[in-house]
C-alpha cells in the first residue's frame, strides 16, 4: 500500500527521502477516507440493509455505491455551526483528534514485506497507544459542546474506553509471548512459517491457539469503536447522538470517517495478529509480488473480521454503562488473565 | 439561629444554658467550614429535559429530569404539546362525524378508537348492530391491536439499541396493514365504523388472505420470542427495571397490559360489559407475575399471538346476515348519559357522551389508556440511571396522541 516501498522494490531505484514521505502521506491520506467509504458502503448500508429486508440505497451509482460520496459531498456542503456556549477551539479541534489517532494507527500496518509505512519494533504497543488517543477527542468534543447530552456522552465514552482498554492489551498479550514480538511485521512472519504440531501446512495462524484472545479483542474493539451492544456514548434512543450531537458538515464527517477507518484499523490489526496478515504460508515470503499480493489478501480478512464485527453491531441490542464495566472487570480481564498464563504455560512446556 | 445575649452572651433555646460567646463563634466557624466542604464535595444536580423533541418520546412527550451523575433524582412528564382539543371539537360535529376525529387519538390502532365510541352511542340510542356487524367489528378491532403491538415489539427494541427488529416489524405490520386496507379503503384511519353497523362487507377472498397473513404474523411472534426476547442483553436490560406492584399500578390507573405484566388477570374484552363477542370465542388473557419491564414485552408478544388464533376463530365463525340495524338517515341522539369503554391496544378506552337529543354530543369525555399508563412514571423513574428511563418508556408504550387527544 505504500507505493514508494513497492516502487523502490519494484524498478530497483532509490527514492529519495522526502519524496517517500511525501507519497507516504499521501497513500495514508487517501486510505483512511477509502476504507471508511468501502466499511460504511459495504456493512453500514447494504449488508445491514440485507439483514433488514431493505435494499439500502439504490440510486447514486450501481447499487447505489456512490451514496457516501454524495453524502460527504452533502456534509462538505453544510453550514459550519458553533454552539453559542461552546468552547469555540476545544469544540473545532475535537474531531481532528479524533481522526489523528485514527491516521495514526495505519502507520504500522504492514501490508507486505516491504509495504508498510513504518516498521517499528513496538508495533503493536504502538498502534493500542495511539488508538486510545481518540478519547481525548471524544471527551473535547463532548465537554466543549456545552450540551449536557454531549457531557454525558463524553463522560460515558471516557468510563467506557478505560474499563476496555485493559481487555484489548491482554487479549494481544497472548499473541506477543506466542510470536515473541512486539513487531508485527515479525507478527505476520511467524505465522507464516509456524508449524501446528510439526506441520507446516498452513502455517499457524493464532486464532487457531489464541482464539480466547481474540474473541476479547473482538469484544474489546465493539466497545473501543462504540458499537452496538456498546454504543452508550452515542445512545442514540436515549442521549441523541451524544459527543456528535452538536456538530455538523465536515466535522461530523470527520467523526464519521474516524469511526469507520479505525473499524478497518482495528479489523486490520486483527486479521495481522491472529489470521496471518498479508501473508500466505506458501511461497517466498521476501518476494516482491507479496508487495501487491499482499493488500489485497489482507483487504480480504480484514473484511471478513469487519463482516463479524458489524454482524454483532445490527444484532444486539445495548448494554447499560454499568453492566458494561461488569463484564469488562468480572469477566474479560480475568479470562484475558487466565489466557496468558495458559499461553506463557504452553510457550514453556513446547 | 440561636439568639445572641445583650452581654456577650447567647442564650442555648433547648436547654436555656448560657453558653460562652467564644464557644458560639467556635461553633459558627465549624458550620462555615461544614458548608464550605458541602460545596466542594457535594455535587450539583443536572435538570436534564428529555424531549419535547426526543426519540424515545414518540413524538412530543417532554420528561423534565432531575439527574445526580446517571441517576433520576426525580422525573415528571409534561403533556399538552400535542393536545389537539378533541373533547371540545367533537362538540361541534355529528355523530357519524366524530369516528373521523377520534382515529387519530390513537393512530398506530386508529379503528379500536373508533369502536367504545360507536358503542356508546348505540347504548344511548339502543340500537344493536347486527351480529355479522358484530363480528367484523371485533376482526378488525383485534387486526387493529395486531397492527399496533406488532409496531410495539420492534419499537422497544430499538430503543433498547438493536436496530434489526423495528425493520421486521414494519414489514410484518404491513402484512395486517393491507387486509384492514382491503376491508375500510384506510391503511391507517379506516373511519369504518358505524352507528349500527359497520359501512361495508368483507371483500371475496378477504378471509383466506387474513388467514395467511395471521400465519405470517406468527411466524413474526415467534422469530421475535428468538431475537429479542431470548436475547441475553435485552433481557439484562429490561429484566427487574421499572417494577410496577399491582396495587399501584391499580392506583395510577394503569390498565392493558401493563397492568396483565404487574399478574393483575383484568382484560376488558372478558370483564368488560360492551357488546362485542368475546364471549362466544375460545381464548386466554395473558399475565406475568414479574411486573418489570420484561414482563410487559412478554405479555404483548403473547397478546399478539393470541389476537391472531382470535382472528382465526373470528374468521372461522362469521354468521351470515345484514351488516346495518335499521337506524335513521339523520342520527340524531336521545337525551341521556352513557360511558362504554373497550380493552384497546393501550389498555381501556372509553367514552363518556352526554348527549342533549341533538344532533351533535353535548359533552364527550374521553378516558385514554396512555394518559393514565404515563402518569405513573415519576413514581416510577425515582432512582434509575438513564438508560432505564428508555426501557421504561418504552415498555409502558405510550402513543402521544393518546396523552394528549
Amino acid at each position: 500500500m505504500t507505493a514508494a516501498t513497492v516502487m523502490s522494490g519494484l524498478l530497483a531505484v532509490e527514492v529519495p527521502y522526502w519524496a517517500t514521505a511525501i507519497i507516504k502521506m499521501g497513500v495514508i491520506a487517501l486510505v483512511i477516507p477509502t476504507a471508511a467509504l468501502v466499511l460504511g458502503y459495504v456493512f453500514l448500508m447494504k449488508i445491514m440493509s440485507f439483514m433488514q429486508s431493505r435494499l439500502g440505497p439504490m440510486e447514486a451509482g450501481p447499487y447505489g455505491s456512490l451514496q457516501l460520496l454524495a453524502d460527504g459531498l452533502k456534509f462538505l456542503q453544510k453550514e459550519d455551526i458553533f454552539p453559542e456556549k461552546a468552547d469555540r477551539t476545544v469544540f473545532a479541534l475535537a474531531p481532528l483528534v479524533v481522526l489523528v489517532s485514527t491516521f495514526l494507527i495505519y502507520v504500522v500496518i504492514p501490508t507486505g514485506p516491504d509495504a508498510v509505512v513504518a516498521q517499528l519494533d513496538v508495533g503493536i504497543f504502538y498502534a493500542l497507544a495511539v488508538s486510545s488517543l481518540s478519547v481525548v477527542g471524544i471527551l473535547m468534543a463532548g465537554w466543549a459542546s456545552a450540551n449536557k447530552y454531549a457531557l454525558i456522552g463524553g463522560l460515558r465514552a471516557a468510563g467506557q474506553l478505560i474499563a476496555y482498554e485493559l481487555p484489548l492489551v491482554l487479549a494481544v498479550m497472548g499473541v506477543v509471548i506466542q510470536a515473541g514480538t512486539l513487531d508485527l511485521q515479525k507478527i505476520v512472519t511467524a505465522q507464516a512459517t509456524g508449524e501446528i504440531f510439526g506441520w507446516g501446512g498452513i502455517g499457524n495462524p493464532y486464532i487457531l491457539t489464541q482464539f480466547v484472545g481474540f474473541f476479547i479483542f473482538l469484544v474489546a474493539v465493539q466497545a473501543e469503536l462504540t458499537q452496538p451492544p456498546f454504543d452508550m456514548p452515542v445512545a442514540e434512543s436515549e442521549i441523541v447522538g451524544g459527543y456528535q450531537v452538536e456538530y455538523t458538515g465536515f466535522r461530523f464527517l470527520f467523526f464519521f470517517m474516524g469511526e469507520f477507518g479505525t473499524a478497518f484499523a482495528f479489523a486490520a490489526l486483527a486479521a495481522v495478529m491472529f489470521l496471518g496478515g498479508w501473508a500466505l504460508p506458501w511461497g517466498d515470503l521476501e518476494h516482491w509480488a507479496f508487495n501487491i499480493v499482499g493488500p489485497v489478501i489482507l483487504l480480504v480478512k480484514v473484511m471478513a473480521v469487519a463482516a463479524l464485527i458489524f454482524w454483532f453491531r445490527f444484532t444486539y441490542p445495548r448494554l447499560r454503562e454499568d453492566q458494561l464495566q461488569r463484564l469488562a472487570w468480572k469477566f474479560l480481564i480475568p479470562l484475558s488473565l487466565l489466557n496468558i498464563v495458559v499461553t506463557g504455560v504452553f510457550k514453556v512446556i513446547l | 439561629m440561636t439568639p445572641v445575649g445583650e452581654a456577650g452572651r447567647v442564650t442555648d433555646r433547648k436547654g436555656g444554658q448560657q453558653v460562652d460567646q467564644r464557644q458560639q463563634l467556635a461553633y459558627v466557624a465549624t458550620q462555615a467550614a461544614d458548608a464550605r466542604l458541602n460545596v466542594e464535595i457535594e455535587t450539583e444536580g443536572m435538570t436534564l429535559n428529555i424531549g419535547p423533541q426526543h426519540p424515545a418520546t414518540h413524538g412530543t412527550l417532554r420528561l423534565v429530569a432531575r439527574l445526580d451523575g446517571e441517576q433520576v433524582v426525580e422525573a415528571e412528564p409534561i403533556m399538552g404539546y400535542m393536545h389537539r382539543g378533541y373533547e371540545k371539537l367533537a362538540e361541534v360535529r355529528t355523530y357519524p362525524q366524530v369516528t373521523t376525529l377520534i382515529n387519530r387519538i390513537d393512530w398506530l390502532g386508529s379503528f379500536a378508537n373508533e369502536v367504545p365510541f360507536i358503542l356508546a352511542a348505540e347504548k344511548l340510542m339502543e340500537v344493536e348492530a347486527p351480529p355479522r356487524a358484530q363480528w367484523i367489528r371485533t376482526v378488525l378491532f383485534e387486526l387493529s391491536r395486531i397492527a399496533n403491538i406488532t409496531l410495539f415489539l420492534g419499537d422497544m427494541a430499538v430503543q433498547l439499541g438493536a436496530l434489526t427488529p423495528v425493520f421486521m416489524a414494519f414489514r410484518d405490520r404491513e402484512f395486517v396493514l393491507n387486509q384492514i386496507e382491503a376491508v375500510t379503503g384506510g391503511r391507517f384511519h379506516p373511519n369504518f365504523d358505524r352507528i349500527g353497523g359497520v359501512k361495508d362487507d368483507l371483500p371475496k377472498g378477504w378471509i383466506e388472505d387474513t388467514k395467511q397473513a395471521m400465519e405470517k404474523i406468527r411466524d413474526f411472534c415467534d422469530e421475535f420470542e428468538d431475537l429479542v426476547l431470548g436475547n441475553e442483553i435485552f433481557q439484562s436490560r429490561s429484566r427487574g427495571i421499572g417494577i410496577v406492584p399491582p396495587a399501584v399500578g391499580l392506583a395510577y390507573g394503569l390498565s392493558g397490559a401493563n397492568i396483565r405484566a404487574s399478574g393483575v388477570d383484568w382484560d376488558l374484552r372478558r370483564d368488560g360489559h360492551e357488546a362485542l363477542v368475546y364471549d362466544q370465542l375460545d381464548w386466554k388473557v395473558w399475565t406475568h407475575p414479574d411486573g418489570d419491564s420484561f414482563a410487559r414485552y412478554w405479555v404483548r408478544l403473547q397478546e399478539t399471538r393470541e389476537a391472531t388464533h382470535l382472528v382465526d376463530q373470528l374468521l372461522d365463525g362469521l354468521p351470515s346476515g345484514p351488516i346495518m340495524a335499521k337506524v335513521p338517515r339523520i342520527i340524531k341522539v336521545p337525551a341521556g348519559e352513557a360511558y362504554a369503554a373497550t380493552e384497546n391496544p393501550l389498555g381501556e378506552m372509553g367514552y363518556y357522551i352526554i348527549s342533549k337529543g341533538d344532533l351533535v354530543p353535548f359533552r364527550v369525555k374521553i378516558r385514554s389508556a396512555s394518559f393514565s399508563n404515563i402518569s405513573i412514571t415519576p413514581w416510577l423513574l425515582k432512582g434509575v440511571y438513564v438508560p432505564d428511563i428508555i426501557t421504561i418508556l418504552a415498555s409502558l408504550y405510550f402513543i402521544l396522541g393518546d396523552i394528549d387527544r
